[in-house]
């Protein structure tokens, strides 16, 4: 992709700038740290990002996929902001799978739904011993979706899944991320593991830096 | 002193490039660089990212001070949360005799001096945060070459500042 097409000003080589002269480069990063909107209105976005997602695919796969798609670039934009709105002293790239997965549960989780995700597994599973969870009781993007009897497989937070998929891949931690609906009883229907499967090199390169 | 600044994206692609000079000591903030050796600079500056690649993983610090040296070339790097890597050459002055004594403080007479590798930080510092702001734009999608000018005067502003 090239950059997008602006009608030029003339005089700062084609970008514009808005009347009163202030650029991105000029707004401060941190004024919106603490700051919330109402979940009224990301419900209301965020169903019209699910029905555009919805166009032209030929099953639950490819929705989730293309929600999962949709959720890439965020991840990718929040590792920054994140590591560079921490205090100097403990900012930190990630160099091993848990200082990330820790990341992503409380500074992540923290940011986008002002809470810390409910708990962190790793895989009990001798097949796959290298796989990670990221479990949410009740994910805040699925709070006002119901999902139709013929998707049941569906699960929204998809979207969720590629920002966290975006944040791994943006700290050199590539894998694949999907969402599953795991519901527990009464008490927490809407439950939803966030699987997490590194690839091989990954964990390779783990394995080798723990021994150095 | 003269430095040669680049930012390196994650498929190893240059994303923004910069020379420039000192502005300390009444210096000009031009680079010095003679026509031999300015081509030399992006080969000398590439050919560290192997040794950046090795060295970000040894710890989680985002500055990596000086890791690479080539004759008189220095190189400093930096890497960002997603993996981008900021690099600085640095060439110091051939000190052509007399104020040996004064000349010394100067930053960058010492290219690993601790008030160096400072100097060097605060600059990387304000340039990460206006590349964070240049990457938070929803037009910007990851390798993307940053060709804003408000973002080179931005960079030409904290190498005046601090280097």
């Amino acid at each position: 992709m090239s950059q997008p097409s602006v009608p030029s000003s003339g005089k700062d080589g084609g970008l514009r700038v808005p009347s009163n002269g202030k650029t991105i480069y000029h707004r401060p990063l941190n004024r919106t740290k603490t700051a919330e909107i109402s979940q009224a209105s990301f419900a209301y976005l965020f169903g019209e990002m699910v029905t555009y997602a919805q166009r032209r695919v030929k099953g639950v796969q490819e929705l989730e996929q293309r929600l999962n798609v949709q959720g890439h670039a965020i991840g990718l934009k929040l590792l920054d902001l994140l590591l560079h709105r921490e205090p100097p002293r403990s900012q930190h790239r990630p160099t091993n799978i848990l200082a990330l997965l820790h990341f992503i549960r409380t500074s992540l989780w923290t940011h986008l739904f002002a809470r810390a995700a409910d708990r962190l597994e790793k895989s009990a599973d001798p097949e796959n011993p290298d796989d990670y969870m990221i479990i949410d009781n009740e994910p805040l993007v699925n709070a006002f979706i119901s999902v139709p009897k013929d998707m049941s497989s569906l699960n929204c937070a998809a979207f969720v899944a590629g920002i966290v998929e975006g944040v791994c891949d943006g700290a050199d931690f590539p894998g694949k991320v999907t969402a599953h609906s795991v519901p527990e009883g009464e008490m927490w229907p809407g439950k939803t593991v966030f699987l997490i499967k590194f690839r091989s090199e990954v964990v390779e390169r783990e394995a080798y830096l723990g021994k150095s | 002193m003269s430095y040669y600044f680049a930012i390196v994206g994650t498929q190893d692609a240059p994303l923004f490039e910069y020379e420039f000079g000192t502005s300390k000591q009444g210096h000009d903030g031009l680079s010095r660089f003679s026509d031999q050796v300015r081509h030399l600079n992006q080969f000398i500056l590439h050919s560290s990212l192997d040794i950046a690649e090795e060295v970000q993983w040894a710890h989680g610090s985002m500055y990596l001070k000086c890791i690479d040296k080539f004759f008189d070339n220095y190189i400093s790097c930096f890497v960002t949360g997603a993996n981008v890597k900021f690099l600085l050459l640095h060439h110091p002055l051939n000190n052509t005799g007399g104020s040996g004594s004064r000349s010394s403080t100067a930053i960058g007479a010492n290219p690993t001096s601790p008030a160096t590798e400072e100097a060097i930080k605060l600059f990387f510092q304000e340039v990460y945060e206006n590349w964070v702001k240049a990457v938070m734009s929803p037009f910007y999608q990851n390798n993307m070459e940053v060709k804003s000018p408000v973002f080179r005067q931005r960079v030409a502003a904290a190498g005046r500042k601090y280097l």
